[in-house]
């Protein structure tokens, strides 16, 4: 058994299905039902959050292998097993799912007014997916889960979204579900090389050269559009437009961090030639990625499409940071995706409050916000700080360690991909400037309201954990330290030796 | 240790009154930071008192870890050592008398706690940046200044001049950040670590390490360059100049902390602390004296045509930043830090003094208004002539110490770029003292050409603002006949330690003792003459600099507009780069990224109408679809190299 002494990782998957479950059985009137549901997710959630704390205490920092390990028989005969665990590289994507979840919940608490009960089943249905997809250490799991996460995402921004949320939702749909079809490919070529679907066999199956290159260019197809990478990003400005907030929230704390999970754990250690082959060519997109959507950012009239964008331009950062195949590097690709998750995620919201209150995300429309609305002025302020990549907020760290792993790479690309750095700053405190300076003189605007308890209590803790991986994040690197220094020897052993006897199972 | 309490009391002090200020109100806040500022100044003070008098040993104070991957390890510490400690005696000193006189000059302001939280906060980040003990956590200081003077220059959020101001000095800032940052990077890369003490023992170890960007140089030159092109930024040097003078749309304290004590010395100060790398990259070197000089002399002529009050000290500034990085550039880093230390005083105290004819002149900021008011602010006007003496460098003032060192030291630098930088420091100091005595007689004296509404209200400053003023001029006087053995006589290594540490075969310092009488006395007779030009074309004949303007009409409108500088960066970047933003988003993204699945569906049907759209003419599409051109060849190439 684990070192949680029952399946953590099973219940903390399946609890939200039994929340749906309950919130289904509720009877009665709209309103109440509308209440009931809304207080049973939160509760729900928060349940499930304090769950997998348990992974933030047991789990064993020193070990670099997976812990908490599920084991369970599901298809012997294609060698599928209903396989669970975590590492340092999953662990911290589990506990941003379970935090992200009640603060989504709790920011839809007075938003959504239609369909609350199919609201609540969705988003829980959705921390499923998630949680599952990064506990799984089976294929066939894993791709379930993956593909599962699409479902609710669509449906969450086909039916609570704006006013263009089916096309926005349909563009989502078949951009994700495209690529997935040919990692489905990929996967059944490696099943059909390696003889089994497990992932932590398939971490130590070594396939032939020429394969890995096709391989690899498959999943890239499917990863590249999560990420997602340029020029395959088209469909995230329009899918976080129309989202309601907190499908914002999630779309890019945790979505959008699938595609990245999924290098780290496919891509890069099972397919180790290939990814040093076609490094290059990651690194070319990513770069163009950091400067090309910057610049668009710069130039856009909707809040949340400038977020959207400064996310693409971020993701660009970490797939630099994977790419670098140091420890620096991927240190800080997963830092930058935790910081992400939350910063950004913190920036959806904060365009979610002054949406709440004046339904309009035209940058235009407001201005001068800092005379009504100091504590939301500075909410702000801390988050356009952390995208920004100040040092002491969360954005620096994960930020610096890539360029100074992209340094280890070359000179250029960690000069070219740091650019960031002065257009994160320009669009960012434009952005900033034309919401909270000025003169506030737009009539609607003099009488709105400052930051309600509700709100606070969303933000609090997303800048308690902003500073806190600004300050010491050591805190969470801690957890992937010894993943990343294993992944880094094995990807150097891997270079070294290449082989050239495919099939073979070693240990 | 008092140390720490120095550098975490304005910290303290600013969480408190940002956190708390519109509930514990303005008053308040002021007492809690100002206590907080008074604090830090004792700590401070003492703290170097006791290393370079009392016999203290230099350490490390360790606080936490802060950043580990790998090999790449950073932790939370101070450094205790003499740069540190001067650093940290003269800015809790002078923060705290701008703290103090702020509390007069902000009196009308409705919510002032924001100001002093800020303030307090600026004061924090620049003591986290000189007492930094690694690179990374001088640049968490490095951008918390950045940050904070963001916040003073937009302070009135509500005038737009003020938002452009504060973002200009943010993203020009942030250019040099990058540098600075891929800098360290290299730094890490060369030596494997990014703490000082590691560093630097490891100096010998890799002085021959060749590193590879647009040709093979030696590392060391590398590091320098990057490290420098970072303190151009903060530290307003040519082409990234721009921001400083744009920084006076803050209140005008803020300018006195931004341009005496915090930010803009951080460029010096970061040069002086790498100065054991820096001592071995002669390229670097020569780079850094020739953009100094250039700037001294450019701001300098600037500086003779401007009509604002602050504008004229802040180009001063730029001018004598440029200074320091002369003499840093020629191996005197003591020199540079002595002028750094000097220059604090003087220029907060001018500032300060701007502020004060500011506010006896109803906010008026333009000198053709001002003049003949020497009498009725008398305390401000000979704080002004005492600020002025020792910028323009007369004896015996602390300037002519540290500035005369400077062109000393460039002389006998004895390098083509160190004879660069003395004709560029001499000339310079010539236009200094012309600029600082039109100022002087434009707003003291000659007659009143303010209206009488103005007129009858022009009072002297409160005790709060002029008490202030008085001990930054005392600083301003004896600062530089003060300190002038300890840091730059032949015994510097007494007082500086390991702190600033230069190559056995730099013999700058002593070499300044040799060199000919007229060439250390030329500086000084050339700021005579400048301050007689200046008394010649103001008060002799006041016509002359209208005619000169009308004569030479090309050259005065070439300096009033600061040499085209924010036009050209306005044509050549910021205009080019917005247009393309929106035709990357409009056609890039809109057209050709979301157009192919549409264009691939019609293709099949109508292929000849495509090809005509193809050839659009926009250079966005054929930008773009070089972009994919070259992203597919890269591709290409990786997979069947």
């Amino acid at each position: 058994m684990n070192a949680a002494g029952f399946p953590l990782l099973s219940l903390l998957i399946w609890l939200p299905l039994v929340g749906c479950v309950f919130i289904m059985s509720l009877r009665g009137e709209e309103a109440v039902v509308a209440s009931n549901a809304r207080h049973a997710a939160l509760w729900t959630s928060l349940i499930v959050f304090a769950l997998s704390l348990i992974l933030w205490v047991k789990f064993d920092q020193s070990d670099g292998g997976f812990q908490f390990v599920e084991n369970m028989a599901w298809l012997p005969p294609w060698g599928i097993s209903y396989h669970l665990g975590v590492d340092g590289i999953s662990v911290l994507f589990v506990l941003l799912s379970t935090v992200l979840t009640p603060i989504c919940i709790l920011a839809s608490w007075e938003a959504i007014t239609v369909r609350v009960r199919e609201y609540m089943i969705a988003f829980l249905v959705l921390e499923t997916m998630m949680v599952g997809m990064f506990v799984a250490l089976d294929f066939v799991v894993f791709y379930m889960f993956f593909e599962g996460v699409l479902i609710p995402m669509y449906l969450i921004i086909g039916v609570w979204g704006g006013p263009r949320r089916v096309y926005a939702a349909i563009k989502f749909f078949l951009y994700t579900l495209t690529g997935s079809v040919l990692m489905l490919l990929a996967l059944l070529a490696m099943w059909y090389q390696a003889g089994t679907t497990d992932i932590t066999v398939l971490l130590h199956t070594s396939f032939p050269a020429a394969m890995q290159t096709w391989l690899f260019l498959a999943f890239f197809a499917s990863f590249a559009v999560k990420v997602p990478m340029w020029p395959v990003h088209t469909w995230l400005p329009d899918a976080h437009v129309e989202a309601p907030t907190a499908g914002s929230v999630i779309l890019a704390g945790v979505l959008l961090k699938m595609g990245a999970y999924g290098f780290l754990r496919f891509s890069v250690p099972m397919l180790p030639l290939a990814s040093v082959h076609l490094a290059p060519l990651i690194y070319a997109l990513s770069v163009v990625a950091v400067v090309y959507t910057a610049l668009v950012a710069l130039a856009q009239t909707d809040m949340k499409k400038l977020i959207a964008y400064s996310s693409v331009a971020h993701m660009g950062v970490v797939t630099i940071g994977i790419f670098t195949f140091n420890a620096q590097g991927i240190s800080g690709a997963l830092l930058q995706m935790l910081s992400h998750g939350i910063v950004s995620g913190a920036l959806f919201l904060c365009v979610g409050v002054v949406y709440d209150r004046m339904h309009t995300r035209e940058i235009a429309r407001y201005g001068g916000l800092a005379d009504r609305m100091p504590a939301y002025a500075l909410t702000f302020m801390v988050f356009t700080m952390a995208t920004i990549g100040l040092p002491g907020t969360s954005g620096f760290v994960g930020e610096f360690l890539v360029l100074v792993g992209a340094f280890r790479v070359s000179f250029w690309l960690s000069l070219l991909g740091s650019l960031g750095m002065i257009l994160g700053a320009a669009y960012a405190l434009y952005l900033y400037r034309r919401i909270i300076f000025g003169r506030l003189t737009k009539d609607d605007l003099k009488s709105i309201l400052d930051l309600s308890p509700r709100e606070v209590a969303l933000f609090v803790p997303l800048i308690v954990l902003t500073l806190w991986m600004g300050i010491y994040p050591s805190s969470f690197t801690g957890f992937f330290d010894a993943a990343v220094g294993r992944m880094v020897e094995s990807h150097q052993a891997a270079i070294a030796t290449p082989t050239e006897i495919a099939g073979i199972l070693p240990r | 240790m008092l140390f720490a309490v120095a550098v975490f009391a304005p910290l303290l002090g600013s969480v408190i009154a940002g956190l708390f200020g519109r509930a514990i109100g303005d008053k308040a806040a002021q007492a809690v930071t100002i206590l907080c500022m008074i604090l830090a100044a004792i700590c401070g003070v003492s703290a170097f008192v006791s290393l370079v008098y009392g016999g203290a040993q230099p350490g490390t104070v360790l606080l936490a870890d802060w950043l580990e991957a790998g090999t790449f390890h950073v932790s939370w510490a101070l450094r205790y050592d003499a740069l540190a400690a001067v650093m940290v005696a003269m800015v809790t000193v002078v923060a705290t008398l701008i703290h103090i006189y702020s509390v007069g000059y902000m009196s009308h302001e409705r919510t002032s706690w924001r100001f002093f939280s800020y303030l307090s906060l600026f004061t924090f980040s620049m003591l986290m940046l000189v007492t930094a003990d690694n690179l990374v956590q001088l640049f968490f200081g490095w951008e918390g200044v950045g940050l904070a003077s963001y916040l003073l220059i937009g302070y009135w959020y509500d005038r737009p001049s003020a938002c452009a101001a504060a973002i200009k000095a943010m993203i020009v800032n942030r250019i040099g950040d990058l540098a600075f940052a891929v800098g360290i990077a290299l730094v890490f890369v060369t030596f494997g670590s990014v703490e000082f003490s590691a560093i630097f023992a490891a100096v010998p170890q890799h002085m021959d390490d060749t590193y590879s960007v647009f040709g093979t140089w030696p590392a060391y030159e590398v590091i320098g360059i990057l490290l420098f092109v970072g303190a151009m930024g903060k530290s307003a040097q040519l082409g990234l100049h721009v921001w400083l003078p744009d920084a006076m749309e803050g209140p005008t304290p803020v300018s006195a902390l931004i341009h005496a004590a915090t930010m803009v010395t951080a460029g010096v100060f970061l040069m002086s602390r790498f100065s054991p790398v820096l001592s071995y990259a002669p390229g670097a070197m020569a780079f850094i004296t020739v953009i100094g000089g250039t700037t001294a002399l450019f701001a300098a002529t600037v500086g003779c045509v401007q009509n604002d009050i602050k504008r004229v000290i802040a180009y001063s500034t730029c001018s004598q930043l440029g200074y320091m990085f002369v003499a840093a550039g020629v191996g005197a880093f003591q020199v540079s830090m002595f002028h750094l230390l000097t220059h604090a005083f003087f220029k907060a105290l001018l500032f300060l003094g701007a502020g004060s004819v500011i506010h006896a002149m109803s906010d008026e900021q333009d000198l053709r208004k001002m003049g003949g008011i020497g009498k009725m602010v008398p305390v401000t006007c000979t704080v002004m002539w005492i600020g002025s003496l020792a910028l323009a460098g007369v004896p015996p003032f602390s300037g002519y110490f540290s500035k005369d060192a400077i062109l000393e030291a460039a002389w006998a630098g004895n390098t083509a770029s160190a004879h660069y930088g003395f004709w560029c420091g001499t000339i310079a100091a010539f236009l200094t003292a012309f600029y600082s005595w039109r100022l002087l007689i434009m707003a003291f004296h000659g007659k009143p050409r303010a209206d009488r509404h103005t007129m009858e209200h022009v009072h002297e400053s409160p005790a709060v603002m002029t008490v202030p003023l008085v001990l930054l001029s005392v600083g301003a006087v004896f600062a530089g006949w003060a300190f002038r053995d300890q840091l730059i006589g032949d015994q510097w290594r007494n007082f500086w330690g390991n702190a600033i540490q230069v190559a056995p075969t730099n013999h700058v310092l002593a070499n300044m003792e040799l060199i000919p009488g007229i060439i250390s006395l030329l500086p000084t007779v050339l700021a005579v003459l400048g301050i007689a030009l200046a008394y010649v074309m103001y008060v002799a004949v006041p016509t002359l600099p209208a005619q000169l303007a009308a004569q030479f009409g090309g050259i005065y409108r070439f300096l009033l507009n600061k040499w085209y500088f924010d036009e050209l960066y306005d044509a050549v970047i910021v205009k080019p780069l917005l247009a393309l933003s929106r035709q990357l988003w409009q056609v890039g993204d809109a057209q050709i990224i979301d157009g192919i699945p549409n264009g691939l569906a019609s293709l099949t049907s109508d292929s000849s109408a495509q090809v005509v759209k193809i050839q659009t003419g926009s250079i966005a599409v054929y930008a773009f679809s070089m972009l994919i051109g070259l992203v597919l060849l890269v591709g290409i190439f990786l997979l069947f190299r």
